[in-house]
């Protein structure tokens, strides 16, 4: 089974990678505050940002290429917005929002590149994020990997008997029948989440992913949620005083 | 002697309306492996989903002397262990060594005895090898080993495995035989592996519709229910 890349990667191993949760929560939260309220000398920003962030990728050995393009996928649906104001005669704020959307979504893809996700949300609750929220945030992730699992399952079973996926989208008969997988594709999934959920219980699950490595907050997570949070500050300040 | 676990006029009806259990009483004694037998949809994994009250019918089930009733579900899960048929469903967590761990964490041991004791369960089924590897890169064999490490690591006093050989060639067949064979817990076993059955279990229950037809000695249930497999193709005149 091929599974999401981000999860790969978030086991990987850099200093980024051992840092506390919490400490890459507080740089995200404050790289994102720095980008939404940013407005003048975006043209000058962006880029320094963008710089800042590649620094990042490169300090936790994750590929940078890999990192820009799904970043980029935030695009599509930001550039509906863009599309908009550009019809409506301002054009600069199109693009400031495209801009603003990709570095945060690079920002987002390297906290969470570098944290496994049970790890990342465990820092959320830490940090006093309701549990509830979190909780869904959990079953939503493991589930997506069993919708996953049951889709290429499909895909494979289909493919054997001479169905190309592409084809699916074509009208017809195809499309009916490609219609017709996508529910049992649900209901597999859902009795497949059923049993899943069934086994947590049986060991005793309570609605919390407890952690087997517990998380100290060490003297080198301080200093590295200060320098990562203190870091598109002191660029956006820069910034402003030289060129705005 | 107070048997382990007992079962008295159990029922339970799906959803749907399907009787799946129509009065089921049983029992099992401490260090005993049973077999449950009987065709697809006899009632065999419904009724197993019962001893840890994963599924409540009517009727009672007692494990250890405690009633599966809400107050009591914790502890009963702490004494039943279900190894489920499909190992995929069991095995969650990002690596193995946390998916071993994740019912002591559950339980409320520390991180550095969880640890301790799910890499003490890996190399009882033998797989210390792959603590830090991801269940779904395993084979089919290594995950039902690994997914048999999560539920003996956390020492439960009955050992439930439904379809234990399902999926696995014959060597895994008979090293799990071996295996389980070396575990002290009370046993139950869904299969419908005859040879596995009779090198195990002492005892077999036949389920039929819902109910136990009979129980007995495991060559006995095999020879009454005529529950082996046996194919003699017809010869035809060329």
């Amino acid at each position: 089974m091929r599974h999401v890349i981000l999860e790969r990667w978030s086991r990987g191993e850099s200093c980024v990678h051992r840092r506390d949760p919490r400490a890459k929560i507080v740089a995200l939260i404050t790289f994102l505050a720095v980008v939404a309220t940013a407005h003048r000398a975006l043209a000058w920003l962006a880029p320094g940002l963008l710089l800042l962030l590649l620094a990042g990728l490169v300090l936790a050995k994750l590929p940078l290429t890999g990192a820009l393009v799904r970043a980029a996928l935030v695009v599509p649906f930001t550039g509906v917005f863009a599309l908009i104001c550009w019809f409506a005669g301002e054009p600069a704020l199109g693009l400031r929002l495209l801009a603003k959307s990709y570095l945060s979504a690079l920002a987002v893809i390297w906290v969470v590149a570098t944290t496994p996700l049970p790890a990342l949300l465990n820092g959320f609750e830490m940090t006093g994020v309701p549990r509830f929220l979190l909780v869904v945030c959990q079953f939503l992730y493991r589930y997506l990997f069993v919708i996953s699992e049951e889709a290429q399952h499909m895909s494979k079973a289909a493919a054997a008997r001479g169905t190309a996926a592409r084809n699916w989208t074509a009208p017809g008969p195809s499309f009916r029948a490609a219609a017709g997988a996508l529910g049992v594709l649900f209901a597999r999934s859902y009795a497949r989440a059923g049993d899943i959920h069934r086994a947590m219980l049986a060991r005793g699950f309570d609605g919390r992913f407890l952690q087997l490595h517990s998380e100290n907050f060490r003297p080198a997570d301080t200093a590295f949620a200060l320098v990562a949070s203190l870091a598109p500050v002191a660029v956006r300040l820069t910034v402003e005083r030289v060129v705005g | 002697m107070t048997p382990l676990v007992e079962v008295h006029g159990l029922r339970f009806r799906y959803d749907d309306g399907t009787a799946a259990l129509n009065g089921v009483d049983f029992h099992l004694n401490a260090g005993e492996t049973v077999a449950l037998l009987g065709p697809n949809g006899s009632g065999k994994t419904t009724f197993v989903l019962h001893l840890n009250g994963l599924l409540r019918g009517q009727g009672r089930v007692s494990v250890s002397g405690l009633t599966v009733e809400p107050k009591n579900i914790p502890a009963i899960r702490r004494k039943v262990g279900i190894v489920f048929q499909d190992s995929e469903s069991q095995l969650f967590m990002p690596t193995v060594l946390e998916d071993v761990a994740f019912g002591l964490l559950n339980r409320g041991l520390d991180s550095v005895t969880a640890r301790g004791r799910a890499s003490a369960a890996l190399e009882t089924v033998g797989m210390s090898a792959a603590a830090a590897r991801a269940p779904y890169h395993l084979s089919a064999g290594e995950k039902k080993r690994v997914a048999i490490a999560g539920i003996i690591a956390m020492e439960p006093e009955v050992l439930v495995l439904d379809e234990p050989t399902a999926s696995l060639d014959p060597p895994g067949q008979r090293s799990l035989a071996g295996l389980v064979a070396d575990l002290p817990q009370a046993k139950i076993l869904v299969t419908h592996d005859v040879p596995f059955a009779l090198a195990l279990c002492q005892r077999a229950v036949f389920f039929q519709a819902g109910r136990i037809a009979a129980e007995g000695p495991v060559e006995e249930m095999v020879c009454r229910f005529d529950w082996h497999f046996a194919f003699e193709r017809s010869k035809s005149p060329r």
